[in-house]
């Protein structure tokens, strides 16, 4: 496989994971206001999903468009991090997977808007907006429910408890990067770790929460080779139409 | 109509000269086409029909979520997932507008939920109904959109200026959502032979139910002589359903989809369609609980509020302490 179009397929499916895992909070958020603001952040990851696929499938050249990337590939073929996978479980969780990333993606995506590649500048500029935006917002409910009752506090401990290792494989570089590095298209995403890790630091320690103290990693979405037992569920309800009717255009 | 069967609390039409001096007022302003704002004095069976008006229609749109966000998750490809999740962002949107508009009326959001709830406040019985194939995507925008914009677009000239204002927001969306609708089935209609049946089945299962949202016959109903003499009702329910039927018609005939009446025929005469009424016993039946999905679409929304309540609290608790840590540095 290219490089070029694996690493296209990590960034696009990211946003198809995390989009679609955001959009099944659509009509039952804890607030009209949350439910609002959900909607658009998967709204925004669905855009980004277009655009990244989009350029994906120009890569691959074989005539699959952006919609056969995300509706007719099975798991084994997802690039995403497992971390965007795994089940929303509560808002607490959902908000609390969306900051680990966002904290990510800010810096990678000004990171990407030098790119050698054109398209991939092109498209980190405009989802980098998106994701400032998503930054602001999610670190600012990580503090609020973080700080607003033992309750509160406690479900979010569990929540990064649970997600913290699977934050690791953000930063686990492996041949692609390397290639990617190489052609002046995309840093090493090892090397975006000490700024993710002020912004998860000062953000914890807003919110009142411990971090994690084992750097244990889990790996497996980002290269394909592993998924979670949860995607494949995931996928089976989105691609469900595309699977059942080929060849229909809706 | 997303407001149906909205009873009204008052005795029926009251005479002018049975009007207080302050009633008298406010009814030739009216009369005159001013709107009523906040402030303003209003009766009382004003206040409270309006409240239960706007409530239902807020309800209706967050309620009405649930069956079209019962696809998100299925929509067959990004485009359509995407503009999916933008309609039904929308009726959120709208739900806010109009608790918003409700608010100025003097009752909470959280109160009017709790209504919702428990019972004491309805929504619109087409979102009852469930959401069986994609093609029903398109019929509830095409036919309940459409159904609910025939009692929208008057509803912007309404009495009470918040209630008006939102009401233009809304119309524009809610149009946008009808041509969406209306693509969807464009689409499956031209499509294969499973998207043909999936067409022909939604028209089948929404057709009578979109005819029951404009509510039954109102020609002898007193509360609604009072509403429309408030103007917080424009027009009857008959007018309405037949304009609906009159404009959806030809719509299908350009789909080449068949309207489930055998009796559906152009009267000469009259200049408009005769059709067959719906089921009203099955209308009586889903507004007083036993829809097929009543039971559910209420749990539903009471599960997000509970799950939601940690949330909600956790948000005011950091308020309140923000608020706090700011005074004890200043």
């Amino acid at each position: 496989m290219q490089p070029l179009f694996e690493f296209l397929l990590r960034q696009g499916d990211n946003a198809l994971v995390l989009g679609h895992r955001t959009s099944e909070w659509c009509g039952l958020a804890p607030a009209l206001e949350e439910d609002i603001a959900l909607t658009n952040t998967a709204l925004d990851l669905i855009g980004q999903t277009q655009l990244w696929l989009g350029y994906a499938a120009e890569v691959e050249d074989t005539g699959r468009s952006a919609n056969d990337l995300a509706y007719l590939r099975d798991a084994y073929d997802f690039r995403n991090l497992l971390m965007l996978e795994v089940p929303n479980e509560d808002f607490g969780r959902t908000l609390m997977r969306q900051f680990l990333f966002d904290a990510f993606q800010v810096p990678w995506l000004t990171a990407l808007q030098t790119s050698a590649d054109p398209r991939v500048a092109e498209i980190a500029a405009k989802s980098l907006k998106e994701a400032t935006y998503h930054l602001d917002r999610s670190a600012e409910t990580v503090v609020a429910l973080g700080d607003g009752t033992a309750d509160s506090n406690a479900r979010m401990q569990a929540a990064l408890d649970y997600l913290w290792p699977y934050s690791g494989e953000l930063f686990a570089d492996d041949e692609t990067d390397s290639a990617m590095a190489d052609g002046s298209i995309a840093p090493l995403p090892s090397s975006l770790r000490p700024a993710w890790a002020t912004t998860v630091e000062d953000t914890a320690k807003a919110a009142c929460l411990k971090l994690p103290e084992s750097d244990f990693a889990h790996s497996g979405g980002r290269t394909g080779a592993r998924h979670t037992e949860h995607l494949g569920h995931m996928l089976a309800v989105m691609q469900v139409l595309q699977r059942s009717y080929p060849g229909a255009v809706w | 109509m997303y407001a149906q069967m909205v009873k009204s609390t008052g005795k029926g039409l009251v005479a002018r000269e049975d009007m207080s001096f302050e009633d008298r007022a406010f009814q030739d302003r009216i009369d005159a086409g001013e709107k009523i704002e906040p402030k303003d004095y209003m009766p009382d069976g004003y206040r409270r029909n309006l409240i239960r008006q706007i409530g239902q229609h807020a309800h209706s749109e967050i309620v009405g979520q649930l069956p079209e966000g019962n696809w998100i998750t299925r929509a067959p490809t990004l485009e359509r997932k995407a503009n999916l999740l933008a309609k039904v962002q929308d009726e959120a949107g709208h739900g806010l507008y109009l608790y918003c508009a409700a608010e100025t009326l003097g009752v909470s959001r959280d109160e009017m939920t709790e209504m919702l709830l428990d019972g004491r406040m309805k929504y619109s019985s087409i979102f009852n109904y469930p959401t069986l194939t994609w093609a029903d995507m398109g019929a509830v925008g095409w036919l309940v959109d459409g159904a609910a914009i025939m009692n929208q677009v008057p509803l912007q000239r309404t009495s009470y200026g918040p209630y008006a204002r939102a009401m233009v927001r809304i119309c524009k969306e809610e149009s946008f959502h009808q041509r969406q609708g209306f693509h969807i089935m464009m689409a499956m209609v031209n499509g294969t032979a499973d998207q043909k049946r999936m067409a022909q089945d939604a028209l089948n299962r929404f057709w009578y139910p979109a005819l029951m949202m404009f509510g039954p016959s109102d020609k002898d109903s007193v509360h609604s002589a009072q509403s429309m003499a408030w103007r917080i009702k424009m027009n009857t329910n008959d007018e309405l359903r037949q304009k609906f039927v009159d404009e959806t018609v030809p719509q299908a005939e350009y789909l080449g989809l068949t309207i489930p009446d055998d009796d559906l025929q152009w009267n000469e005469d009259t200049g408009h369609y005769d059709f067959t009424e719906p089921d009203w016993a099955e209308f009586f039946e889903v507004i007083s609980g036993n829809g097929p999905c009543n039971v559910d679409r209420l749990n539903a929304r009471q599960k997000a509020w509970d799950d939601g309540a940690w949330v909600r609290e956790a948000m005011v608790a950091h308020a309140e302490k923000k608020a706090a840590r700011k005074q004890a540095a200043e």
